[in-house]
């Protein structure tokens, strides 16, 4: 089928996509669009997590046929062109950030946190992100580095000092 | 392999009535996974995420301020809004759908869903049994109600008929105490090894247990239901409950037990599954005896 779908608020379009294959695969295989990271294909790792319709869901579980006409917003979407969305800004410098294959789920779900919850507490932080599997065992840096963007988009001056 | 978007629920009866080998999909958290690692290959997918009618609830009866009443969940209704829209009339349902995955997978999955893939070890089954919930399926031949008690055949078995949509759940709508728990390796993102709900039902003096993934089917502890309703019943707890008797709360945890007819698999023995759930129950029981407490005085 052809599937026609907003992506990072650009309509995008895909042929002979078939209906099964998961949102993920279109996402990196058909769109270029390699942010959101293939681990598990089972919604255990997190790491394929983007925004459809607003809600943060595991792009693999979801079918290219389930997108027509839905909105979708990946990792490459958070940043304002060069300007890193400060969850990403405060990933970068709290050093949450090893091998990496993790890091675009654990981006989307924590500006969603934060989008939802702007002064979360850590037990609604570990809630949070849950569903995000890191194999490097590099938690307490991620954990750091949700704080430093809560207490930043809570300060927006002391972002740019 | 065919993939069906229906707009409205007759539509999707309709293509059900024509198809019946048709998956349906919702949330996509069990259907995917078994398309992904190529377990299974329907001929066709029958995809409910346009339905309108399946993404809302409300309540049937009358409604005392999330007291009284059934709420009618429709089966396409993610468990993150039954977590925040449910919790304070559906407070057992809230409790199971909160340890389901993890946010990403309870903003996608559904209790229809969970229905529909009838695992033994699927989180509100439990909770659906004790709390005496029904299951309301459609087809073009008209809708029925199948009493949870009724619905579980076996394991990933259940008892609709192949042209049958699960449409929506009903469930009692209560302030009374109800709890829910389950056995897992970690918090978030796991499988039961064994998971148990208790529900108090005061107005009819009667007690609801049920155990899940530790029998082909989540399956009513009844002699723990009656054993327990039998004994608040003659010491006249119901209109003035008093701490639990150690012996009471331990024959009810045997009982359940009972209840279970586990298998030893990779996520645990039958003999610890057992145990646990005679803790399980003891400790729910209690939880939920001591709200109960509370609330009456």
């Amino acid at each position: 089928m052809r599937v026609n779908v907003t992506v990072n608020g650009e309509p995008r379009q895909a042929d002979d996509v078939w209906e099964g294959e998961s949102l993920l695969f279109l996402l990196r295989e058909r769109l270029g669009l390699p942010g959101s990271k293939n681990a598990c294909e089972q919604g255990e790792c997190g790491s394929c997590t983007v925004y459809l319709d607003g809600t943060p869901v595991c792009s693999c579980l979801v079918a290219a046929g389930q997108v027509q006409d839905r909105e979708v917003r990946t990792v490459e979407g958070l940043a304002d062109g060069d300007r890193l969305d400060p969850v990403q800004a405060a990933f970068v410098e709290a050093g949450a950030v090893q091998c990496g294959f993790c890091t675009p789920g654990l981006v989307v779900a924590a500006h969603d946190l934060l989008d939802r919850v702007p002064r979360p507490s850590d037990p609604e932080i570990r809630e949070a992100l849950a569903g995000n599997l890191c194999r490097c065992t590099g938690y307490e840096k991620i954990l750091d580095a949700v704080r430093l963007a809560a207490s930043r988009k809570a300060d927006p001056e002391a972002a740019t000092r | 392999m065919d993939f069906l978007r229906p707009a409205t629920l007759a539509e999707a009866l309709a293509l059900k009535a024509q198809r019946p080998d048709a998956v349906p999909i919702a949330g996509g958290t069990d259907v995917m996974v078994e398309l992904n690692f190529d377990h299974r290959r329907p001929t066709a997918l029958l995809d409910l995420t346009r339905i309108a009618e399946l993404r809302s609830w409300d309540v049937d009866g009358e409604d005392r301020g999330g007291d009284g009443g059934t709420v009618r969940i429709g089966s396409g209704v993610p468990y993150t809004r039954i977590i925040d829209e449910l919790g304070d009339r559906l407070p057992g349902l809230a409790m199971a759908s909160r340890t389901v995955g993890s946010p990403q997978i309870r903003n996608r999955g559904t209790v229809g869903g969970n229905l529909g893939a009838a695992s033994p070890a699927g989180d509100t089954h439990p909770v659906l049994l004790a709390g005496g919930a029904t299951v309301e399926a459609a087809s073009t031949r008209g809708t029925r109600l199948i009493p949870a008690t009724g619905f579980y055949l076996g394991v990933k078995r259940h008892a609709l008929e192949p042209d049958e949509l699960i449409t929506a759940i009903h469930v009692p709508a209560t302030r009374a105490p109800q709890q829910f728990a389950k056995v897992g390796t970690r918090n978030a993102m796991v499988i039961a090894v064994c998971s148990f709900a208790v529900a108090l039902h005061p107005t009819r003096q009667r007690v609801g247990a049920a155990v899940g993934s530790a029998a082909p089917t989540p399956r009513r502890a009844t002699a723990a239901e009656e054993f327990l309703s039998g004994e608040l019943t003659a010491t006249g707890q119901w209109d003035s409950p008093k701490p639990l008797l150690d012996s009471v709360k331990r024959r009810f945890g045997e009982l359940v037990a009972e209840a279970a007819s586990p298998i030893d698999d990779v996520r645990g023995s039958a003999a610890y599954r057992k145990h646990a759930l005679s803790v399980l129950a003891r400790r729910t029981l209690d939880w939920a005896w001591r709200d109960y407490t509370e609330e009456v005085a």
